[in-house]
């Protein structure tokens, strides 16, 4: 008989729950099952998908990115400001925002400082600067951004099209290529790099910057779809990216990551909320029903490793 | 005529020139010398078999010949140039490492793992490439080894980990392995795939390759290796072809000489006595394992052949999985300071005073003088080097956060004490003061269990246990103990 490997496994779980989910929104509201409505309840999570995979390339070296949300609030509130303003000084902006992840990766490594702390601290920098940059709710999207987000492809909508590409593309760099395979094996066995000649400073400043890229993007899906920006916009992010990655078969530590999982996570995470609003649960009870929700697909998977534990010790 | 000799001579040189040559390598951590003047040269197409007792300088020198390390005095050439060094430098001349940990990441695929190691696997169809040829190694060294090399390592047995680990060391993507060091690579390995590894390196070393083989197992080095280097106290002692050594001599070659012996006897009528705690044998095999009041027990044996393991064991056993016990049995000195020992922000005389809060409290609350009165007592018993008890525990050196470590279990009522190689990196006067206290004790009638990789240690023991494979395979006592009788015990002659 041939075994699943274990990542097929680890897939399993976060597909058959937004399958579930799926249903469970068909049955309850069968308008919902058309490109319109498809589109609706998905539009949001491009942006989570393409935050969740930030969150997922900092996990893939075993670290952890506080200021996720603050930092897609604040290149939020830049897309809506300077890149439609001045769309050179924009991206000049954002290339910096990028690189000073680069730099985080460079010093949490050198001076073995604990990430967490780190990326806590720089969270309440990112939100300084986009307080500064919209004290009030407001900006513009740029009507490319724009223009990309309302696009109406034929057949599929614009957010399930969005969502495939953004799980191809990661999939491609962290789990094909050379420079994914290091970059995960930072997070595995960190000496066996070094014993092999590998510049783990480097490896982990790649990993951060590759992170701080999908935020920025993220930022930008976010206000091309609301049109304009806040300070506080994306917040959940931060909590909604790591809740994503460890839906979609992602470990805290050790490497062990699956994009197209994190993809999957973000979009069963934004399903859970529609799910919740159809069946009529008040907003206030919301929040603690999506915890729940949470809570019983990680069990599933838990109860999933014991059971392959347990085969592979008979 | 003359000319056709000179040149086979020549050819014959070329032939011997070395791969590596290491010379008067000096190397410390902090107090400890690890290696002393060590010189160790390897030549193309033979097999060096490296043995030596725990902390005779073994994977150091590794270390330092894989570039890991760069070291304090002394110089190492690859193929007679000792320009560079470091970790790229050697991979550059062909010298590889199959690690005693497993160094693969367990997250990737065998596959994956091919490509950290290898870095001329590049280009659009690399995973094609790396599964060829670590697939080809891998039924060279291991007919028949049934590993899918697309699975994640971390779904493979340990045996199999360690199976391609060596196949992915030995293989060949762009530049040929000079010199590979395989450092106990049979300890996870069965006897039928040890053999196979063997077979292997004589006919690698046979096509030109030069092998550094390290191992506990002195048959196979015996047997496998040309020529044998015996390592003690960060020198290489004895260097010599293989035949000349035998099971007895090379243990012989790693103890020393003479030795001064300052341990007093206790009076053996203990031995009428009820033994206080005692264990079965571990999992079935060896001997079982017994302590009598006020005795002093040693075990020995190599680093890690399951005598923390047995520790532990002793530990759980007579304490409270969940909730600790009521009455204080049993205290424990950990080995690894930094790890398990010392809560590091705290002031000396918290450290010291942790384990027996219980007996200085009242109704939950802890009673401060006479916390400060304990704290001020161990202070001038084992002399700890500090102006006041209040500073943090890390203004002081290693071995006196050692002292501390042993007073907090000294002060307890625990009448066993469990030690877990507390003298890792102490240097020599701290230990004389501990070896004091612990005898001491031990006559008023307090039981100690010590493991400890310090031969002067194991000697100073009433009785030893020496370990080999997870199991008890020898009991010492009193003067049998002897360097070399627990060296023959732990370096069983011939198979695994």
């Amino acid at each position: 008989m041939i075994r699943p490997s274990s990542s097929t496994l680890r897939l399993l779980i976060p597909a058959l729950s937004l399958a579930v989910l799926l249903v469970a929104v068909f049955y309850l509201q069968p308008r919902a099952m058309s490109y319109v409505g498809l589109n609706l309840l998905f539009n949001l999570a491009v942006p989570i998908a393409l935050a969740t995979i930030a969150q997922m390339m900092i996990m893939s070296v075993s670290d952890l990115d506080l200021s996720m949300g603050t930092f897609v609030s604040f290149t939020a509130c830049v897309a809506a400001t300077y890149l439609q303003s001045a769309p050179l000084l924009g991206i000049l902006i954002l290339v910096a925002a990028i690189a000073v992840y680069a730099v985080m990766g460079v010093i949490i490594y050198v001076r073995d400082l604990p990430s967490i702390v780190v990326t806590l601290g720089m969270s309440f920098v990112w939100g300084g600067f986009a307080v500064l940059l919209l004290p009030a709710p407001g900006g513009t999207a740029p009507d490319w951004i724009r223009w990309l987000m309302t696009s109406k492809p034929p057949l599929v909508p614009i957010a399930i099209v969005a969502s495939v590409v953004i799980a191809l593309i990661s999939h491609l760099i962290v789990m094909r290529s050379s420079f994914g395979v290091l970059i995960r094996g930072v997070g595995g066995n960190q000496r066996s790099l070094e014993r092999a000649g590998w510049s783990v400073v480097a490896l982990r400043a790649a990993a951060y910057g590759l992170a701080g890229l999908f935020a920025v993007l993220s930022g930008i899906a976010l206000v091309g779809l609301t049109t304009s920006a806040d300070a506080n916009i994306a917040l959940r992010y931060t909590l909604l990216s790591i809740a994503g990655v460890i839906l979609g078969g992602g470990e805290f530590i050790g490497g062990r990551v699956s994009p197209i999982g994190a993809v999957v996570g973000a979009l069963t995470l934004t399903l859970a909320g529609s799910f919740l609003s159809f069946l009529r649960i008040s907003p206030d009870w919301q929040i603690g029903a999506q915890g729940a929700i949470l809570i019983i697909v990680l069990a599933l998977r838990l109860l999933l490793n014991r059971v392959e534990k347990r085969e592979k010790q008979s | 005529m003359i000319a056709v000799k000179d040149n086979s001579a020549m050819k014959k040189n070329a032939g011997r020139q070395a791969v590596v040559s290491a010379r008067g390598i000096k190397m410390h951590f902090g107090a400890v010398k690890a290696l002393d003047g060590a010189d160790l040269t390897i030549y193309a197409g033979e097999c060096i078999g490296l043995v030596g007792h725990n902390g005779a300088g073994k994977s150091t020198i590794v270390n330092v010949i894989n570039g890991g390390l760069s070291p304090h005095e002394g110089t190492v050439a690859y193929d007679g140039s000792d320009k560079v060094h470091g970790i790229n430098a050697a991979r550059a001349h062909g010298i590889r490492c199959v690690f005693q940990e497993l160094s693969l990441a367990p997250n990737l695929t065998v596959v994956e793992n091919m490509r950290v190691v290898h870095h001329g696997l590049s280009g659009w169809s690399w995973r094609r490439r790396a599964a060829e040829i670590v697939r080809a190694k891998l039924d060279e060294i291991f007919a028949g080894h049934r590993i899918d090399v697309m699975r994640t390592v971390g779904e493979l047995s340990i045996a199999e980990r360690q199976m391609v680990e060596i196949a992915i060391t030995f293989s060949t993507v762009s530049e040929r392995p000079k010199l590979v060091i395989l450092d106990e690579p049979t300890s996870s390995l069965d006897a039928g795939l040890a053999a196979q590894l063997m077979a292997y390196v004589r006919s690698f070393v046979q096509a030109g390759g030069a092998v550094m083989l390290i191992s506990h197992i002195l048959g196979e080095i015996l047997s496998t290796a040309s020529r044998i280097l015996v390592m003690k106290d960060g020198r290489v002692v004895a260097d010599r072809a293989a035949q000349d050594f035998s099971v007895n001599s090379l243990v012989q070659a790693m103890g020393s000489v003479v030795k001064e012996q300052d341990r007093k006897r206790r009076n053996e009528k203990r031995a009428a006595t009820a033994p206080i705690l005692a264990l079965p044998s571990r999992g079935g095999k060896g001997l079982s394992f017994e302590v009598r009041k006020g005795e002093v027990v040693g075990l020995a044996g190599l680093a890690g052949h399951g005598q923390t393991e047995m520790l532990l064991d002793l530990h759980r056993s007579l304490s409270g999985n969940w909730l600790p016990g009521r009455q204080n049995n049993i205290a424990f000195v950990a080995g690894d300071r930094s790890l398990n020992g010392t809560f590091p922000l705290w002031s000396i005389l918290n450290n010291l005073s942790i384990a027996s809060l219980g007996d200085l409290s009242k109704m939950s609350l802890v009673n401060r003088q006479r916390e400060e009165g304990l704290g001020a007592d161990w202070k001038g018993r084992i002399e700890i080097r500090t102006p006041t008890m209040a500073n943090g525990i890390l203004s002081l050196s290693g071995g006196n956060q050692q002292k501390v470590l042993f007073a907090r279990a000294l002060a307890t009522t625990s009448p066993i004490v469990l030690m877990d190689d507390p003298m890792r990196g102490v240097d020599i006067g701290t230990k004389q003061e501990v070896y004091r206290i612990l005898n001491d004790e031990a006559s008023a009638g307090r039981t100690f269990i010590w493991y400890s990789t310090e031969m002067d240690e194991i000697c100073l023991c009433d009785r030893a246990y020496v370990f080999r494979d997870g199991a008890i395979v020898a009991e010492l006592v009193g003067d049998d103990i002897t360097e070399e009788n627990v060296l023959a015990a732990s370096f069983e002659g011939e198979g695994a």
